[in-house]
């Protein structure tokens, strides 16, 4: 009442009273609460079940987390060290399997004295891919993508120098022979040749080639052959190679599926239905047991290279229905545009229908891409070992391990989420990008 | 002329993938490498080490194999391949030999065009089962829920012996023996079957064997061997003969230690013509007359191998059993090196 | 029209077949044509030379010899004297079970998931995102692991059921019980059964034909209480009470038939090592069966998420403006428009779960490729034939529930006139 002067009335008051803070109910955390946790019975409800249910896994959890051990050699010695630090009976946690393994989920058995050739052709991986992701990079940076897969074939692999650059040389040759072919015969006749001329140098003159110049100047690399190759270095080779390869097959599939030739949509789609139809696990174990009835006698090649060509054509039948949506959602007007201008088929679909496309589906491309990096896991089935039980697998055989059980699945667990996680994260990034450009 | 052009690079690509040879001995001398099919990983027959060596009793066979065909034991490329893949790699030659705890049977000898070249361990499918449950033998097992390693034969004989003696059971498949192991730890399972050297193994990885018994019923034989394809028989020759040098060097005391002191001479004809100083028995299966002697230094004789890997030194801890010499009471009896 | 009839009229020539687009997508079929002919007679050509040389043949015939292996989870009568034909069948009767229980228990999870992470419930939302995240992004595998694992290691073994201080006891009245094996439960059974019909292949239950032959009869008739109620509604204005109409037409038939079978349960007791009499489920049907669930559910929690976000708020709002109460604005105006959204995904997301099933390899229960392209194939050694044949059953599964779904895709599809 201090605000009140002689001459009013007692009863009126002249003066604004001080704010005052807000009801307990409606500020802070309590409001918070109220609107967002119990904000009528059902709600209510559903936070005490959510609660419960946290509680209970936590419960679960916390005692076996808190009882980390990451100091010991062996499934015995943790046994020992959880039950004197927490008493007899206590659970815990071993993550000293992963302190003692972690290069062989990584790496597999790749010998650890050139682990730094795995590291590096993972770095270049993402030298490689960063201007195809992210746009605003210069535009010169994409020869060295270009130039990739044999850089990376050759520091996996090792072997002579001369094996990727005789392989690489084949798309040059192809490129220069469409080059000189076009004023002089034409379009067709040269897509023929650059398509005939690299083939007829891979398969008579490459190896001599190679061959020959590894006798004049022996660059190379120590081999490591393929049986090396284990844990998540295995899973991104048959992961980014089948990425990589089945992007182009799933577009022409998709284009075949489209295409108004009879034989070629019937073709197309028997093979795209095929493929989806089937478990991929059933296409692994084609890869594995019957390949070799289906290849002229006496081939064999690598069951890693054969994996990843299963893999390949598994993932193109996929990108090719998530590019033909895409397709089938540019409007009517654009094709019909492309016709006025007077394009041809190739033309009209490289500068006008093909770009369109593949940006609107490129959020379903990420996901087959999520998808078939996590099936990676399913060749120990076929003998090849992955991070996931190939590789636990053989750790959970050995004496040291035998008896452990959640943690080496936990590990790999993680890193699968990191991977797959950021790819997804990038797929919706991408997609606001392009939300933007269609304003 | 685009089909001739196609048919063209149809007969180029077939003459690239015409290089198959019928003698696997020239491919692995071509080669420089051996390619022997082994587990996924079983500790003491084939597992790779935490550097990606890999060990093991039939990897030392393999070894053998390529230090007497190769002249170096490390020469060795080991392919996995699980009880699914096993014989499809080895007919369609992804690998050379096959040495992969197979058991020898008539129709894997004779309906899929195997052959076996001989015995390294024989075995035999038992029980093991937790005290706790009173059971003293097989034969008390009417109903029992039993763990099984699925693709093997294991679990033919088990039928057939529930099936013999009129009894149920509940079979639980499983894919791999670490799962075995945990399904039957956990008490999923009242008893475990496998191979017998297998349980034992098993049996000594548990916190307290004590509490778990293997039964004594033995229910099959389980020979098991390397093996290779039919329709070479130089190499299956090459193959049975490391598996008999191997054996016989035990036999007559060859260790690796003694080999190349045994190799000057000796008095004994038998050991001379298998360290190649008197005969030529290494030019009749194409091969040189040390080959034997490579063979044997390279890991030992049988007896060293089985000492190192699963004997009973090692924390498989097998006792020779039917695996001694004969002249021990055992089953391992080589035909004469002549 | 008329300078088109004055054109020179070439004759044909070779050049044509490239340069003329009426001839140029024949000259391209053609080739394909050869290309995908040859390429398939060196496919062949390759096998039967292999064939050759391995001295194998190909035929089917090894489908008649006896199996000799055990199958533990079966719904239909199979021992180790049947043949593989039949042991093919239990497989691919398994296939399609756990692909049914999965695609039901993953759509209720996911619409369940998709419909709270849109709730204004902070913390469901939250742990809703969670689930999606995590489930999502590792691989299919290690949730079937983890879940068999945990149910192994989680429920007691059934040792614990024994002796006078079991530490484990049946639940609901000594009629069920969850072990680390199997979970038991009581069986139907009938005193006065009408016997089996053998059709050759397996023996259908006539009791069971009853049931459903009720069954379908009391849902016949209780529509046809609720279509007279309209007509009366429509005609007068006034519903006539039907409840206890439908009550009884949908029970009292069922009860009758029930009582005139002798229906009573059998319950489950334990024997010297296992419960004897109550079906069980296996314990690695039900890790295959949850860890699909979890896994799909996942994918349609997002596939029913995005359907609803896609009706816009204006449908609702002009429901309610209608005076439609909530939960009929729900199945009258929001449901039917997010469903067109929602299934076409979602039948994929089945197909997806039907051909993941294969993974049952890692917990050992015995679905088609576990017999057929599992023992079946190492047993016999016929590779090229159960891969081939495992294949197209797969196949035909799989163009079978997308012609299902089609049918039931275009019953609700916007139709457009």
């Amino acid at each position: 009442m201090s605000g009140t002067k002689a001459n009013s009335a007692s009863f009126v008051r002249d003066t604004m009273l001080s704010e005052q803070d807000p009801p307990i109910t409606e500020r802070g955390v309590v409001k918070w609460a109220r609107e967002n946790l119990f904000s009528g019975p059902l709600n209510t409800f559903l936070t005490i079940i959510g609660a419960v249910a946290i509680y209970i896994i936590l419960k679960g959890l916390a005692p076996w987390l808190l009882h980390s051990v990451w100091n010991a050699n062996s499934a015995a010695e943790c046994r020992e060290i959880i039950a004197a630090a927490y008493g007899e009976g206590a659970h815990g946690a071993c993550w000293g399997v992963v302190r003692e393994r972690w290069a062989q989920f990584l790496y597999g058995f790749y010998p650890s004295e050139h682990y730094w050739r795995v590291n590096l052709t993972f770095i270049l991986l993402f030298v490689a891919l960063a201007p195809i992701l992210f746009a605003n990079l210069p535009r010169k940076m994409l020869w060295f993508s270009v130039i990739y897969p044999a850089v990376a074939l050759l520091l996996l692999w090792g072997g002579s120098v001369w094996v990727p650059v005789a392989a690489l040389a084949g798309f040059a040759l192809g490129w220069l022979a469409y080059r000189f072919a076009l004023p002089v015969t034409g379009s067709l006749a040269a897509t023929v040749a650059a398509v005939l001329v690299p083939i007829i140098w891979w398969l008579f003159f490459a190896g001599w080639f190679a061959g020959l110049a590894h006798g004049i100047l022996p660059l190379g690399m120590e081999q490591v052959p393929s049986s090396k190759f284990g844990g998540f270095l295995l899973s991104l080779t048959i992961g980014v190679t089948g990425i990589a390869f089945s992007l182009p097959l799933g577009v022409v599939l998709a284009l075949g599926r489209q295409s108004d030739m009879f034989l070629v949509k019937t073709l197309s789609v028997g093979f795209i239905e095929f493929i989806r139809g089937v478990p991929l696990i059933t296409l692994l174990f084609t890869a594995s047991l019957l390949l070799n009835y289906f290849l002229p006698p006496g081939t064999n090649f690598d069951i890693i290279l054969r994996v990843i060509i299963m893999v390949t054509l598994f993932s193109a039948a996929y990108i090719a229905e998530v590019v033909r949506g895409g397709l089938a959602a540019l409007p009517r007007g654009q094709y019909e545009a492309a016709d006025a201008l007077g394009l041809d088929y190739w033309k009209a679909q490289q500068l006008i229908i093909m770009p369109q496309a593949l940006k609107i589906s490129i959020p379903g491309i990420v996901s087959s891409f999520i998808g078939l990096f996590k099936d990676t896991t399913l060749v120990i089935f076929v003998g090849l070992l992955d991070p996931l039980k190939g590789i636990t697998d053989a750790i959970r055989g050995s004496f040291e391990w035998k008896g452990i059980y959640w943690e080496p699945f936990l590990f790999p667990a993680l890193i699968f989420f990191l991977i797959c996680f950021g790819m997804s994260r990038y797929s919706m990034y991408l997609e606001n990008k392009l939300k933007r450009d269609h304003r | 002329m685009i089909k001739q052009l196609f048919f063209g690079s149809l007969a180029a690509t077939g003459m690239m993938a015409g290089f198959a040879s019928a003698a696997t001995l020239d491919d692995v001398k071509a080669r420089g490498e051996l390619n022997c099919g082994v587990t996924t990983g079983l500790v003491g027959f084939a597992a790779p080490d935490a550097n990606g060596q890999w060990a093991g009793f039939d990897v030392d066979y393999c070894r053998a194999l390529a230090a007497a065909v190769l002249g170096d034991g490390s020469k060795v490329k080991f392919v996995p391949t699980t009880g699914q893949t096993r014989f499809t790699a080895l007919s369609s030659g992804e690998v050379d030999v096959l040495a992969r705890n197979t058991t020898w049977t008539y129709s894997r000898d004779t309906d899929l065009k195997l052959t076996f070249v001989g015995v390294n361990y024989y075995d035999g499918q038992g029980f093991m089962v937790n005290k706790s449950l009173g059971v003293t033998s097989a034969k008390e097992l009417d109903g029992a829920t039993v763990c099984i390693q699925t693709g093997t034969t294991t679990e033919l004989n088990l039928a057939d012996f529930f099936k013999a003696n009129n009894m149920t059971y509940k079979p639980v498949a499983i894919e791999t023996n670490a799962e075995g192991e945990q399904q039957y730890g956990a008490g999923a399972c009242d008893t475990y079957t496998t191979d017998a050297s297998g349980l034992a193994a098993t049996r000594a990885s548990f916190a307290d064997p004590e509490n778990h018994i293997v039964l004594p019923e033995i229910i099959s034989k389980e020979p098991l061997g390397p093996l290779v394809r039919h329709g070479d028989d130089q190499w299956a020759d090459i193959a049975r003969w490391t598996l008999n040098a191997l054996i016989a060097a035990e036999e007559f005391g060859i260790t690796s230690a003694n080999a190349d002191e045994l190799a000057k001479g000796t008095d004994n004809p038998e050991i001379n013509r298998i360290l190649g100083t008197e005969g030529d028995l290494g030019a009749m299966v194409g091969l040189d007359a040390q080959w034997a002697l490579r063979a044997i230094k390279n890991a030992g004789n049988y007896g060293e191998i089985f000492a190192a890997n699963i004997g009973e030194s090692t924390p498989i801890g097998l006792a020779r059993g039917l695996n001694a010499q004969w002249t021990q009471g055992g089953l391992l009896y080589t035909p004469p090196f002549r | 029209m008329a300078i088109v009839a004055d054109a020179p009229k070439a004759g044909f020539r070779l050049s044509m077949l490239i340069y003329d687009t009426r001839y140029r997508s024949l000259t391209i079929q053609v080739i394909v044509m050869i290309l995908f002919m040859g390429g398939v007679a060196w496919l062949v050509d390759n096998a039967i030379q292999n064939l050759q040389t391995l001295g194998k043949d190909f035929n089917f015939g090894f489908l008649w010899n006896r199996a000799g292996y055990d199958i533990n989870q079966r719904l239909v009568e199979y021992s180790n004297d049947s043949t593989h034909a039949r042991a093919l069948l239990i497989g691919l009767l398994n296939t399609l079970l756990v692909a049914f229980l999965g695609c039901v228990a993953a759509t209720i999870i996911g619409v369940f998931a998709g419909v709270l992470r849109l709730s204004k419930n902070w913390l469901v939302g939250r742990i809703m995102t969670v689930y999606v995240e995590v489930v999502r992004n590792v691989p299919l595998l290690l949730w079937i692991l983890l879940t068999y694992a945990a149910l192994t290691e989680a429920l007691p073994p059934l040792a614990d059921f024994r002796g006078d201080n079991p530490t484990s006891t049946m639940v609901l009245n000594n009629s069920m019980a969850f072990t680390n094996q199997y979970t038991v439960m009581p069986e139907p059974l009938f005193s006065r059964s009408l016997g089996n019909i053998d059709i050759g292949i397996f023996l259908i239950s006539v009791d069971l034909l009853a049931i459903i032959a009720v069954i379908v009869g009391s849902v016949l008739a209780n529509r046809a209480i609720k279509a007279h109620a309209t007509r009366v509604q429509e005609a007068t204005g006034d519903r006539p009470v039907t409840w206890w109409k439908s009550l009884m037409v949908t029970t009292l038939p069922l009860l009758a038939l029930l009582l005139a079978l002798g229906f009573h349960l059998g319950y489950p007791e334990l024997g010297r090592f296992n419960f004897s009499g109550g079906t069980e489920i296996s314990n690695s049907l039900m890790a295959l069966w949850l860890a699909l669930a979890i896994y799909t559910g996942a994918y349609i929690a997002e596939i029913v998420r995005a359907g609803i976000m896609a009706i816009s708020h204006g449908q609702s709002e002009a429901a309610f403006a209608l005076g439609l109460r909530p939960g009929r604005t729900m199945n009258l105006v929001v449901l039917p428009q997010a469903l067109r959204v929602i299934i076409p995904p979602l039948i994929s997301q089945y197909l997806n779960l039907t051909k993941n099933s294969s993974l049952a390899i890692a917990v050992g229960y015995m679905d088609l490729r576990g017999t057929l392209g599992g023992i079946t194939l190492n047993q016999t050694g016929r590779e090229l034939e159960c891969m081939m044949l495992l294949m197209l059953i797969y196949l035909a599964i799989s163009l079978g529930i997308s012609a299902i779904m089609n049918v039931y895709n275009n019953s609700v599809k916007l139709k457009e006139r």
